[in-house]
């Protein structure tokens, strides 16, 4: 490995400071002179006709200044492709899930507005409402949509070898039922928005993940080009998928209020609104049949995956695409069959969420490896190492591992003393029964959709040798910001503060996809890279003039320009920066970088090709104390051996493995929305359990150091893949502890007992 | 609709306001002062986004009617630092990774303050029940108990 002099080094975040002072600023922290406040009028029905909408009494409400329904958008919507956009900023004629949008109301402050709000008189005839998918695609079943039959939203068929052949050639065959449970992704900030539409376009302060789709929403929706959308990002509350990757009811709301009063207009969700409206993960049913040998290699896999789509189609079908595409990693599977259907149901919008698609289908088989192991009396260390991806590997789909950890990882979970005394440190002597469980999953980095996708960055040098850093991808948080700045401080031998970056601003930085499917380090990283050498390039070509050497031996290291193999010639990098700059009639110097990952084509209809540009490899150990009287749950420890090609900031890469393990705890053990008939029974986080820090076991990561061949400096992803190993391992742990295989998240107490008690009746 | 006059100190700073019974500590100090570190997420006390310390103690500032600021003292991430000097808890969050996309931050930080306030040498169970009523949803805890350990260690300097 090169010696780095910024990459690899556990460098503090560069908007730490901002962010521990109270100074960076959030959507719901901005407020203009003359501004309004809207706010949303939602249905209290699942399913229903809208007959008629009377908003006389709101208007008449001192303070308001206008109020919108559906008609007022002209028929326009929205959607992920162009034969789904059933979404409409307002619904007009009919609601499809309790909560959907009907009208608005814009006020001189948010009490008036919310008042106003409560004034408005809808009239609806009630429709039979559909909640359970698999009660959906029945013959009869309600329809959301009357052209969609057995309301299948989106269906994928993968078929590759011969899975009949793969179930002949096993010594045992198995199949089981599984399912994820329905969860939120649980940013803490709000959805919320500053909108100001004026004679040069709209400008949008908003907090997004992927700035980008916004723009494009917004020129269509109001009929504008592109270069008259300006979206801001102000600091972002956390995003996770799903919501803050596209637009809300909200946003073109707020957005046609200011073009209706020329005033600047603000929204700000409640939490309620998140929780009871905003987008979710699907929850699935995974249908899993599989063919081992003896020897534990497998043979054969065949899934069949409903998942509850909920009213719309959203990002639907890549979540669908993500369920099969990725199950032929991490272990070698000859013969593979995948069935997924997305089903609409009268309940809210399944879309995405950290560790996308992946995790349901990686539970079930994950889970499914181990119970048939352990029939044919293998262990789970060896039927994983027996079936383990080693690189370069081409799967049956043709996704290319160029490089892969999952063997180290293993072996590195299997060598810990917790997995070692495991059996030995079951017993505690009382009710408790400690378990450890382990997971073998793989996640991709650098996502491709279908479309434009984008990626680049602008480099431009200031006369006094400091930087500037133009990006499109957008740092939710992830820490990707201070990840890019050092790229481009190691590229041109600077320090992490010589370079600038700014929040992403559509009317300013390049266009890009935003941060979705852990692709910004991967992608942006690389077009920061290329940026930053064309920086590079200019001024070692007017160096190497200078001193009449060749460009290719100009060093930049530690702000100082050198020539390789000579101690005289060398100065401050600032200085060659003014000479460069200052010279002929004055210079500018700007480099300009894209990635072009991932350009071949991906065969989205039949499953085949890379959906992603490198894929991390995570191995995982938990340990769970199980209380055999109350079925309680609490989770020990972890240990997280995560291969994400080289941590560029080991400490970020920790940061990000652990909050997703915890996320993907909360998943696995407390969180779960319950339903009535499409009402969301517990919209508040005193009742939607998400962990809290007593809660939080001890974290142990491990980087599984590969260097992979396309990643910026050896890098992969490093958000995604511990979301997806936690709820398999602990569910492993879980049966360690007491025997017991359980198939269905969240693992609640209630089951634990019940199933004991099943048990001990048998 | 009587408004109350009411007078605090807040970060330092006297302060006079007359405010309507029904505001929370959190919309005055959001909007009428405009010191927007505290945040809005849950409203309900469960999250703690919006905890500042009052009298000494931590209080979510979207519970508390603002007319009980009347006579009291109240520290808002604002009032941490001196001048460019971070206090050695926000110094340690930024060091130890203690925060990521930084919306629960602030209300962490003064969740921390007021456990250290209380107990200079935690250990790590009493650290995760010093802040069990600050949600975090990017971190899962360990930095941010990391950072708090750290910043009890060098507040043993006595700063």
């Amino acid at each position: 490995m090169e010696d780095y002099s910024v990459i690899g080094k556990r460098i503090p975040r560069i908007d730490g400071r901002a962010k521990v002072t109270g100074e960076a600023k959030y959507a719901a922290d901005y407020e203009m002179p003359g501004m309004l406040w809207c706010k949303i009028v939602r249905s209290p029905h699942a399913h229903a006709r809208i007959l008629n909408i009377d908003t006389t009494r709101a208007e008449r409400v001192v303070g308001v200044k206008g109020v919108l329904t559906g008609k007022d958008f002209g028929g326009w919507k929205w959607g992920w492709m162009p034969k789904t956009r059933d979404e409409e900023p307002l619904a007009t004629r009919r609601v499809r899930y309790l909560g959907e949008a009907v009208a608005a109301v814009a006020a001189v402050d948010e009490d008036t507005a919310e008042e106003a709000a409560q004034l408005i008189r809808v009239e609806y005839e009630e429709l039979p409402g559909v909640f359970d998918p698999e009660e959906a695609m029945k013959e009869g079943a309600p329809r959301l949509y009357d052209h969609v039959e057995n309301n299948i939203s989106w269906d994928f068929h993968m078929d590759f070898g011969d899975v009949e052949k793969g179930f002949r050639e096993a010594d045992l065959v198995s199949e089981e039922r599984f399912e994820t449970g329905r969860v939120i992704t649980g940013y803490l900030e709000p959805p919320a928005a500053v909108a100001l539409y004026t004679s040069s376009g709209i400008t949008l302060w908003a907090a997004k993940q992927s700035p980008y789709f916004v723009y494009r929403h917004m020129a269509d929706c109001f009929k504008l080009p592109l270069n008259r959308i300006r979206i801001i990002q102000p600091f972002i509350g956390g995003g996770f998928g799903g919501t803050k990757n596209d637009s809300l009811a909200g946003d073109f709301c707020a957005v046609l209020f200011s073009k209706m009063t020329g005033k600047p207009v603000k929204f700000a969700y409640t939490m309620e609104e998140v929780l009871m409206t905003c987008r979710r993960r699907h929850n699935m049913v995974v249908t899993n049949k599989m063919g081992m040998k003896k020897d534990g290699t497998l043979t054969a896999m065949q899934s069949k995956v409903i998942a509850d789509g909920g009213a719309h189609t959203a990002i639907g079908p890549l979540t669908m695409y993500l369920t099969g595409c990725m199950s032929t990693l991490p272990y070698k599977l000859p013969n593979f069959k995948h069935d997924a259907y997305r089903i609409f149901t009268n309940n809210p919008i399944g879309a995405a969420m950290r560790g996308h698609g992946v995790t349901h289908t990686r539970f079930a088989a994950e889970l499914q490896m181990e119970m048939m192991a352990e029939e044919l009396g293998l262990d789970p260390v060896g039927v994983r190492l027996k079936n383990a991806v080693t690189a370069p590997h081409e799967t049956i789909n043709q996704v290319t591992v160029k490089s892969c950890g999952l063997v180290e990882g293993i072996h590195t979970i299997a060598e810990d003393p917790k997995w070692k005394d495991r059996d030995k440190n079951r017993e505690t002597g009382g009710p408790v029964v400690h378990g450890v469980g382990m997971s073998a999953t793989s996640y991709l980095g650098g996502a491709r959709q279908r479309g434009h996708q984008s990626c680049a960055a602008v480099v431009r040098l200031c006369e006094d040798g400091t930087v500037n850093y133009l990006t499109g991808a957008t740092d939710c948080g992830q820490g990707s910001d201070t990840v890019l700045v050092q790229i481009i401080a190691e590229e041109l031998g600077l320090r992490v503060e010589d370079v600038d970056i700014k929040r992403v601003d559509t009317a300013m930085t390049p266009c890009d996809a935003g941060s979705y499917g852990s692709r910004v380090t991967v992608l942006a990283g690389k077009a920061a890279q290329n940026a930053a050498r064309e920086v590079r390039d200019q001024l070692a070509a007017f160096a190497a003039e200078k001193w009449e050497v060749r460009p290719e031996d100009i060093l930049f290291r530690d702000n100082v320009v050198s020539v390789k193999g000579s101690s005289d010639l060398a100065m401050p990098f600032d200085k060659l920066a003014k000479i460069a700059c200052y010279s002929g009639s004055g210079a500018v110097i700007i480099g300009k970088g894209y990635s072009d990952y991932g350009i071949e084509i991906l065969d989205f209809d039949k499953g085949i090709g890379n959906a992603g540009t490198s894929y991390s490899f995570t191995s995982q150990l938990t340990g769970v104390d199980v209380d055999l009287e109350t079925g309680f749950i609490r989770c020990t420890d972890m240990v997280i051996a995560h291969d994400c090609g080289r941590p560029l900031n080991p400490i970020n890469v920790e940061a990000q493995n652990q909050g997703a393990a915890v996320q993907g705890l909360g998943q696995a053990l407390y969180e779960e929305f319950k339903m009535a008939d499409g009402r969301t029974l517990n919209p508040t986080l005193v009742d939607y359990k998400m962990p809290l820090a007593p809660d939080a076991p001890d974290i142990t990561v491990i980087d599984i150091l590969t260097d992979d061949p396309d990643g910026p400096f050896g890098a992969k992803e490093a958000s995604e893949g511990a979301i997806v190993s936690v709820p398999p391992s602990v569910f492993t742990a879980v049966h360690h502890a007491t025997g017991i295989w359980f198939k269905e998240q969240p693992l609640t107490p209630e089951k634990v007992v019940m199933a004991l008690r099943k048990r001990k009746k048998a | 609709m009587e408004l109350k006059h009411i007078r605090f100190v807040i970060n330092g700073e006297p302060c006079e306001l007359r405010v309507p019974p029904w505001r929370t500590l959190l919309e005055m100090i959001r909007e009428d002062l405009k010191l927007t570190g505290a945040k809005e997420a849950c409203g309900q006390g469960e999250c703690g986004a919006c905890t500042v310390i009052m009298g000494g103690k931590s209080v979510n500032s979207c519970l508390v009617p603002a007319v009980e600021a009347d006579g009291q003292e109240i520290l808002t991430i604002e009032g941490l630092a001196r001048g460019d000097e971070l206090h050695p808890l926000q110094e340690a969050f930024v060091e130890h990774a203690g925060m990521q996309c930084g919306f629960c931050t602030p209300g962490m930080i003064m969740s921390a303050k007021f456990l250290l306030d209380t107990n200079g040498r935690p250990d790590t169970a009493q650290i995760k029940d010093g802040i069990a009523g600050n949600f975090c949803r990017c971190t899962g805890y360990t930095k941010i108990v990391e950072s708090i350990s750290a910043a009890a260690e060098a507040l043993k300097g006595g700063r």
